[in-house]
C-alpha cells in the first residue's frame, strides 16, 4: 500500500515531540478527516533553526509531517512558505490516491506556524 | 518472522479435512448435479449429503436449505425476495442501524420501489432493545432483518425474541447469521426465524459457498432466475465441490463447536483482560459477554486504526480496523458509530478475530504487540 519512504518515515519519523523555547506553534485539523496536527518552530535570523511535530492521523499523515518537516528546517521562511501538498507528496515517491489529501496537514501545519510567526513579528 | 492471523472473521483458512473432502470434485466426480448419467447422480447425490450435514448441524430440514454462492446473495435474496413478494401486503422493512452492507444496502435499493427502512438503534453495547422492535412494527411492515451477531463488534442479538415478536404481527423475519454459524449453537427446529444467511468461507469453507434457510412454507421472490436447481428458486448450475465442502464444514464445526466455542473464549477473555489491564486509554467495545467466542474489538484512544494495522502487520499480525481512512475520508465505521463514542476513540480501532489455530502464545504475542505499538504511536500523535 505504502512505498519504502513512506514507511520509513512512518516507522521513524524525524522531528518528533514539543518544544518549549519555539518562536511560534500552530494547531490544525484536516478538513476531510479527524486528522490533527501540531506543529513548533524556531526561527533565528529569518531560517527555521529548528521544527517539531505531533500528529495524530494515518501512517500517510504521520509521514507526510515527518519529511515536510524535514524539507523546511534550515530553509528561509520565505523559501518555506512555498511548500505545497504536491511537493510533499513527491518528496514521499507518491501516496495512494485516497491518501493524497493527507500530505495537506503537514502543509497546513507548517504554514499555519510561520503565518503566527508573521503576525506577531 | 512468526505470523499470526487474527481476522477470521474476514475469512477463515480453509480446514485440510474439508479441503480433502472437496478433492474428488474438481476432476474425478465433476458431474454436473442436473445430468441422469451416473455422473451427475454421482454430483447429485455428493449435494444432497452435503445439504444433509447442514440442515442437521442447524436442526432444519433438508428441504429448507438452498445453495448460493454466498452471505451476500443469501442476504440479497432474503430481503429483496421478502420485500418483492410481499409488496402487495405493505412496503415498510425493519433492520438495526449495524447490519452488514450485503442487508442495508439491498434495503436502500428497495427505496426505489417505494419501501421505507426503519433502522433500529444499538445501546453502546451494539444490542437492539426488543421493546424499541415492538414499536417499529407497522400494518404495513413486511419483514424484519436482524443479525444474529455482528461482524465488527461480536454483539449476539436477541434474535429469537425478536422473531417470535415479529411472528406475533405476522411478519417475516430474517438473520444474517454469516458470523455466528458455527461458533455458537443454532437451533431452527423450533425457531420463529423465517430466513437466515450462510456463508462458506467464515467457517473454514471456501468463499464462493453459501446458503439461505428457506423455512418450510415461506414464499419469496427468486434472486436468480435460468434454470430448475435447487427446487426451481434457485437458478445456476451448482458449485458441488464448494458445497462438499460447505457440508464438512458443518459436520466439523457440530462435533467441536462445545469445546472450541470454550477454548475460544478463554483466548477471547484473556485479550480482553489483558489489554484493559496493560494498555491506558483502552477500550472493550460490543457487548463483554453476548459476544462471539472469536471477536474481540478495542478502541484506543488518541492513535489511529490504520495506523495500528499497519504497525501490527510489520509485526507479522493480520488484523482489521473499523477505521480506515478511505477515499472518502467518511471516517469511522458506522457500526463504531452507532454505538455512540466520540471520534477519538472510535477512530482507533481494531478487530482481532480468533480461530481454531489460534493459541495461547498468540495471545502473549498480540499483547506485547499492542502494548508497544501504542507506546509507538502516542509518542508521536497530537493527544485530543
Amino acid at each position: 500500500m505504502y512505498n519504502d519512504v513512506v514507511m520509513d518515515h512512518f516507522q521513524h519519523p524525524r522531528n518528533v515531540g514539543d518544544m518549549a523555547d519555539a518562536t511560534s506553534v500552530a494547531e490544525v485539523g484536516s478538513q476531510e478527516c479527524g486528522d490533527t496536527m501540531k506543529v513548533f518552530i524556531k526561527i533565528k535570523d529569518d531560517v527555521i533553526d529548528d521544527i517539531k511535530f505531533q500528529t495524530y492521523g494515518c501512517a500517510a499523515a504521520i509521514a507526510s509531517s515527518s519529511i515536510a518537516t524535514e524539507m523546511v528546517k534550515g530553509k528561509t521562511v520565505t523559501e518555506a512558505k512555498k511548500l505545497t501538498k504536491n511537493d510533499v507528496v513527491t518528496e514521499l515517491g507518491g501516496l495512494p490516491d485516497q491518501k493524497i489529501h493527507c500530505s495537506l496537514l503537514a502543509v497546513d501545519g507548517i504554514l499555519g506556524a510561520i503565518e503566527a510567526y508573521e503576525k506577531n513579528k | 518472522m512468526s505470523k499470526i492471523y487474527m481476522d477470521h472473521a474476514a475469512t477463515t483458512y480453509v480446514k485440510p479435512e474439508v479441503l480433502e473432502a472437496m478433492m474428488p470434485y474438481f476432476s474425478e466426480k465433476f458431474g454436473n448435479g442436473s445430468s441422469i448419467h451416473s455422473e451427475g447422480r454421482e454430483a447429485k447425490k455428493a449435494l444432497e449429503a452435503a445439504r444433509q450435514s447442514i440442515a442437521q448441524a442447524l436442526g432444519a430440514k433438508p428441504t429448507e436449505i438452498y445453495f448460493t454462492s454466498g452471505g451476500s446473495e443469501s442476504d440479497n435474496w432474503a430481503i429483496k425476495g421478502a420485500a418483492f413478494s410481499r409488496m402487495d401486503q405493505g412496503k415498510h422493512i425493519i433492520i438495526s442501524a449495524i447490519e452488514h452492507h450485503a442487508v442495508l444496502d439491498p434495503c436502500h435499493y428497495l427505496k426505489k420501489f417505494g419501501f421505507e427502512i426503519t433502522e433500529l438503534k444499538v445501546d453502546e453495547d451494539g444490542l437492539i432493545n426488543l421493546d424499541d422492535l415492538k414499536k417499529a412494527i407497522r400494518d404495513d411492515t413486511v419483514l424484519v432483518s436482524i443479525m444474529t451477531a455482528n461482524n465488527e463488534i461480536g454483539t449476539i442479538q436477541p434474535v429469537e425474541e425478536a422473531a417470535k415478536i415479529a411472528h406475533e404481527k405476522g411478519v417475516l423475519f430474517h438473520t444474517d447469521a454469516v458470523q455466528a454459524v458455527g461458533q455458537i449453537p443454532i437451533d431452527l427446529s423450533n425457531s420463529a426465524i423465517d430466513l437466515l444467511s450462510i456463508s462458506g468461507h467464515k467457517l473454514y469453507a471456501l468463499n464462493g459457498v453459501g446458503a439461505l434457510y428457506i423455512k418450510d412454507g415461506v414464499e419469496i421472490d427468486n434472486l436468480i432466475h435460468g434454470g430448475a436447481q435447487e427446487r426451481n428458486r434457485r437458478a445456476g448450475t451448482e458449485n458441488i465441490a464448494c458445497i462438499v465442502g460447505l457440508g464438512k464444514a458443518f459436520e466439523l464445526a457440530k462435533s467441536n463447536m462445545e469445546s472450541e466455542s470454550k477454548r475460544l473464549t478463554v483466548l477471547r477473555d484473556k485479550l480482553i483482560q489483558s489489554v484493559l489491564a496493560e494498555i491506558p486509554e483502552s477500550r472493550l467495545n460490543g457487548h463483554p459477554t453476548k459476544r462471539l467466542p472469536n471477536n474481540v474489538n478495542f478502541s484506543f484512544k488518541n492513535v489511529d486504526g490504520e495506523a495500528i494495522l499497519i504497525n501490527l502487520d510489520l509485526m507479522g499480525i493480520a488484523c482489521s480496523t473499523g477505521s480506515a481512512c478511505t477515499s472518502a475520508c467518511t471516517g469511522p465505521s458506522y457500526v463504531l458509530q452507532a454505538l455512540g463514542m466520540e471520534y477519538r476513540w472510535t477512530n482507533g480501532s481494531v478487530r482481532l478475530t480468533l480461530g481454531a489455530r489460534t493459541t495461547e502464545e498468540d495471545i502473549d504475542t498480540v499483547v506485547g504487540a499492542l502494548k508497544e505499538t501504542m507506546n509507538r504511536l502516542r509518542m508521536i500523535t497530537f493527544k485530543a
